[in-house]
């Protein structure tokens, strides 16, 4: 396997992949978009992982994604699970119409 | 016969029982069938004990069912222990309380609550028996309590009356202040000798306690307290006469046959120890002499019929207490029994008085009973003889008699002594006489409802014989060498050792029989006489304040009132909201107003906790950058 050279620039773009989603997630009122915004950043660390795993010649980066892969796929069923029936009680998706469990 | 005691307290034990578990359902006749019946067969069991140690008075019979607690040496067991001291105290429990008993079966028939009253007189009779033939501290102590609790479940019995739990509490208070001297007594003995058992204590402290008198002091002292609590001697007397509350078979059962008497018994049995500290057995005899003339001028202005018998037990209990300090045990014991039987004698008779008049307590609104109740005449009149020693017919002489003589000739008698005493005669004899003279003489001023039926009558008629014959079972030793009883019990008492005297006990007989005549004799000239003399008194302010005086007890419970109840009452007013509570709500309500302020952050708005979030991982960041 061939160590990547530009290892700084991959790195760099992951960071901006998860900044980018780490905005959505905070500028998005729809849930159904933050969500898309969590699977960006998690996919953005993916990428970290793959790329560091190249760097150091080592299979774990690959096996770490693996099970980003699987835990992304876990969430993403339950969190449209939950969408949906948030949906279903409250006729929206508007994360700021949805408060009702403050302290 | 061994395997015969534990019968004795299990009769009455499972006769409370049944009683507490079915009674509600049990129609009255079976309630009587089984509260009379336990008791009868635990006086039966008793009777075939006496006679099997009035064959062997030397031996006595112990029996250990089990080990109570096992810890270490510490190895309680319900053991009994029967000698010749408890089988006085056996015999006049189950026979007297048996009586008592039949008669409540008609007494108390008409009260809805019938079977709770039979459970809770079954176990008075258990709880009694228990502390009389326990054979360590520990399970006379629970007699000890389980007397007090059931006293306490019956002068407070006719509850719906706040005077009666009054009463009720009082009794308890003031009898537990005696028991919490007895329970630290009990713990320095077991501290000393590493053990309860009373015939192994009572072996060992001679010795142990030989160089070291200071022990004994204390030891002894805290039994007494213990003693004075339960038997109503001053200065822990005052709830006795309150303790009239309750139904009048309770009264007899408090003042004659249980509960006022363990008292005696305790002294009586740890008479060792006591022999080892003479300043405290001088105690006694002083606190006995006090008592008996405290009770006896409250007893000579009451009007209440049964307060007059309180009164007068309160003094009699202050005859034994004084037989006891100077050192005249069997006197004592005598004393003890043949007083259960007049004094059961008269709280019976004065409540079938009560019952006939309608409640009416006071005796100035009785009078003329003489010839509309003839049988209660009879006998009233027979234990009144007794009570104040009417000379060579009445019991009451012969007991009385040998704890006068000993007041003087005994090992530590003295002459003050025995004037108080015989002071306590004529008093003794002046307020029976007046009673008798209230109630049965003079013209009648209620009507007689109805007088007693069988079940009421027979046990007065029991116990009068028995207050008639109890007498010669003793004569005094001048009279004609015949001491039975206290033969029979000088195998677990001491005999009475008597100093060199250069009075004679005849002397002695002449003048206590001068002192009730003319006890007699002054009530007979006020009340009879010259009744009109008594309204003239009155009005010299200084007889009325003694007469009030009298009448209120010498102001003991005003006294009370003032040095304990009311600063108690001033504290927990002053403590109300619990001072030392304050801390701890101090504690909680800072906690709640940070956990308060600390939940507002949980707004429920997921952009604040992502940004919290965030804003958290870009510190932690940052602080490992820059750090």
């Amino acid at each position: 396997m061939n160590t990547p050279d530009n290892i700084e620039s991959i790195l760099l773009l992951a960071a901006l992949l998860f900044c980018i989603g780490m905005a959505g997630v905070m500028i998005r009122k729809n849930i159904l978009f933050m969500l898309l915004s969590v699977e960006v950043m998690l996919n953005a660390s993916g990428l970290a992982f793959i790329a560091a795993g190249a760097y150091w010649g080592q299979p774990d980066g690959q096996v770490m994604f693996l099970f980003i892969l699987a835990m992304a796929a876990a969430e993403v069923s339950i969190g449209l699970a939950l969408i949906l029936q948030i949906y279903h009680l409250h006729r929206s998706l508007d994360i700021d119409k949805i408060k009702e469990m403050n302290g | 016969m061994s395997n015969l005691l534990w019968l004795l307290p299990a009769f009455p034990f499972l006769g409370f029982v049944l009683l507490t578990a079915i009674g509600k359902r049990l129609s009255s006749r079976h309630v009587a069938l089984i509260g009379v019946g336990s008791i009868t067969l635990a006086g039966i069991v008793s009777l075939i004990l006496g006679i099997s140690l009035l064959q062997h008075p030397l031996e006595h019979y112990s029996h250990t069912l089990w080990i109570w607690i096992d810890i270490g040496n510490f190895q309680p067991g319900m053991g009994l222990y029967v000698d010749t001291l408890a089988m006085v105290f056996l015999f006049v429990i189950t026979v007297v309380g048996a009586l008592i008993h039949v008669y409540a079966c008609e007494f108390m028939e008409k009260d809805p609550d019938y079977s709770r009253f039979m459970s809770c007189m079954n176990l008075f009779v258990c709880a009694m028996l228990l502390l009389v033939m326990a054979d360590n501290f520990l399970l006379l102590y629970l007699g000890w309590e389980g007397v007090g609790l059931c006293s306490y479940m019956l002068i407070g019995f006719w509850y719906e009356k706040p005077a009666n739990g009054y009463a009720a509490r009082k009794a308890f208070t003031m009898t537990r202040l005696g028991d919490i001297s007895l329970a630290i007594g009990m713990m320095y003995l077991f501290y000393e000798f590493n053990s309860l058992n009373i015939a192994k204590i009572v072996a060992l402290a001679p010795e142990q306690w030989a160089l070291q008198p200071q022990t004994a002091l204390i030891v002894t002292l805290l039994l007494l307290g213990g003693a004075l609590g339960k038997s109503a001697q001053f200065p822990l007397h005052n709830w006795l006469p309150d303790a009239m509350a309750g139904p009048s078979p309770v009264s007899a059962l408090i003042h004659a046959a249980t509960m006022v008497t363990a008292g005696v018994y305790l002294i009586a049995r740890m008479h060792a120890l006591f022999e080892l500290a003479p300043a405290v057995q001088g105690l006694i005899a002083i606190i006995g002499a006090v008592t008996l003339l405290l009770a006896g001028f409250s007893a000579l202005v009451q009007y209440d019929i049964k307060r007059v018998l309180a009164y007068s037990t309160i003094s009699q209990i202050g005859y034994m207490f004084l037989a006891l300090g100077v050192g005249a045990w069997t006197a004592a014991i005598f004393h003890f029994m043949v007083h259960a039987f007049f004094k059961a004698l008269l709280f019976l008779a004065a409540g079938a008085i009560i019952e006939a008049l309608h409640h009416e307590h006071n005796m100035f609104r009785m009078g003329g009973l003489k010839s509309k109740l003839p049988l209660i005449f009879w006998t009233f009149l027979i234990a009144s003889a007794s009570l104040a020693a009417v000379p060579l017919l009445s019991a009451g002489f012969y007991s009385k008699d040998q704890i006068l003589w000993y007041t003087l000739a005994g090992q530590y008698g003295n002459p003050v002594l025995y004037s108080m005493a015989l002071v306590g005669a004529l008093l003794t004899a002046a307020y029976t006489a007046r009673m008798m003279l209230l109630v049965f003489w003079g013209q009648a001023k209620s009507q007689v409802l109805r007088p007693p039926g069988t079940r009421m009558s027979l046990p007065l008629i029991i116990l009068a014989l028995l207050t008639s014959l109890a007498g010669f079972l003793e004569f005094p030793h001048n009279f004609f060498h015949f001491t039975p009883f206290s033969d029979f019990l000088n195998s677990s008492l001491p005999l009475t050792s008597v100093k060199e005297q250069g009075f004679s006990e005849g002397i002695s007989q002449v003048l206590a029989a001068v002192m009730t005549f003319v006890g007699a004799y002054i009530a007979y000239y006020f009340y009879h006489l010259r009744p009109n003399l008594l309204p003239v008194l009155k009005e010299q302010s200084w007889l009325l304040f003694l007469q009030q005086l009298w009448l209120k007890g010498w102001y003991f419970d005003q006294l009370y009132d003032f040095l304990w109840v009311r600063p108690f009452q001033w504290i927990t007013a002053k403590n109300k909201e619990d001072v030392i509570d304050g801390w701890y709500s101090s504690l909680t309500s800072a906690t709640r107003t940070m956990s308060d302020s600390l939940s507002l952050l949980q707004s429920g708005s997921l952009r604040w906790y992502v940004m919290g979030m965030v804003l958290g991982a870009i510190l932690l960041l940052s602080l490992q950058i820059l750090l």
